[in-house]
């Protein structure tokens, strides 16, 4: 295989990592809405770790762009 | 790379120019006033016109200070929150922080290339970011060092472990707080630079189908990406806001680990 083929590949592969962010932010918010719903006077309290939790797995997903980018433009 | 995907190249925005002083050097550095320095410059001016507008402590507060105090009152309850009263001393240095990053994030936003002047996303660059972390992870050095000593290193000991864990676990702990400044740099230049990206490749499709020769693209391409894009803009005003909370909010936490230790 060229050594472009692969570096676009790769940088497509890098895509999937991607979306598994998406499942975990999803997920994130997705259990926070489903807990906040039962008890909605303990949601506001929650709300900080709320965004640690979509911070820490939003970060992962950047990281997995952060690759595909590197394979684009700098490797 | 860019110039094969179409005539749009979405890397461009993120290229920084000198605006004057090309000759301006120290040490054979240039130092020139760059377009990334004039929306610093922006972002900051900005700011003082809304601080400035809002702090004119009238009784009855209105509209502007109302928005001001609801500023201050955001960051001040986030740091009440997260540190406790030790950490009021620390509100201006994080209220400052998140103001300057959203006040950045936003004004990248601006649709100002109407008038001929090119928008420029300051905390989508990794240099930026990073001195914003490392100001953040040094202030969590200093403070730390500064008010337990030495005994600043049980932080990386969690609670209640003893022994042989301790061993294990110190260096995972000590590696994880290492990791704090690129973690906090890079998910604020990744996430503005992934949107812009994704703005100016959906305005690519846009320009680009409008200008196609069959004239069945301009329907099928071009409408539904520019109706997609006002989306995908509202969305990046939310993460603009979001990255800007987050960053403050990461700081909080980790001025409370150096304050609070546990």
């Amino acid at each position: 295989m060229e050594a472009d083929a692969a570096k676009l590949l790769g940088a497509g592969l890098a895509a999937i990592g991607v979306g598994m962010a998406a499942l975990g932010v999803g997920n994130v918010f997705g259990s926070f809405l489903e807990s906040a719903l039962r008890n909605p006077a303990a949601a506001d309290s929650q709300q900080g770790r709320l965004f640690i939790g979509f911070a820490a797995a939003e970060l992962l997903g950047l990281l997995a762009f952060v690759v595909a980018m590197i394979l684009l433009f700098v490797a | 790379m860019a110039e094969e995907s179409g005539k749009i190249d979405p890397m461009h925005q993120f290229l920084v120019e000198p605006i004057f002083g090309r000759d301006w050097a120290i040490a054979g550095e240039s130092i020139a006033f760059t377009n990334s320095a004039m929306w610093m410059g922006a972002a900051l001016l900005v700011l003082w016109a809304f601080m400035l507008g809002g702090m004119k402590r009238e009784l009855v507060p209105g509209r502007w200070q109302a928005a001001v105090e609801g500023f201050t009152g955001f960051v001040t309850s986030m740091m009440d929150q997260n540190v406790g009263p030790a950490g009021r001393k620390y509100v201006p240095y994080v209220f400052s922080l998140f103001m300057f990053i959203l006040a950045a994030n936003l004004l990248g936003m601006l649709p100002v290339a109407l008038v001929g002047v090119h928008p420029f996303t300051v905390t989508s660059h990794l240099t930026v970011t990073g001195v914003l972390a490392l100001l953040s992870f040094s202030l969590v050095l200093i403070i730390g060092f500064a008010k337990h000593g030495f005994h600043f290193f049980s932080l990386f000991v969690p609670h209640g472990v003893k022994g042989f864990m301790a061993v294990v676990l110190f260096p995972i702990e000590l590696i994880s707080f290492l990791m704090r400044p690129f973690s906090l740099a890079l998910r604020l230049f990744v996430a503005m630079t992934a949107g812009h990206i994704l703005m100016k490749v959906l305005a690519g499709f846009v320009i680009n189908g409008l200008n196609a020769e069959a004239l069945w693209v301009a329907p099928v391409v071009a409408i539904p990406s520019f109706i997609l894009m006002i989306g995908i803009t509202v969305l990046e005003l939310l993460v603009c806001a979001i990255q800007a909370y987050v960053f403050a909010l990461l700081t909080s936490l980790y001025l409370n680990d150096a304050i609070n230790l546990h």
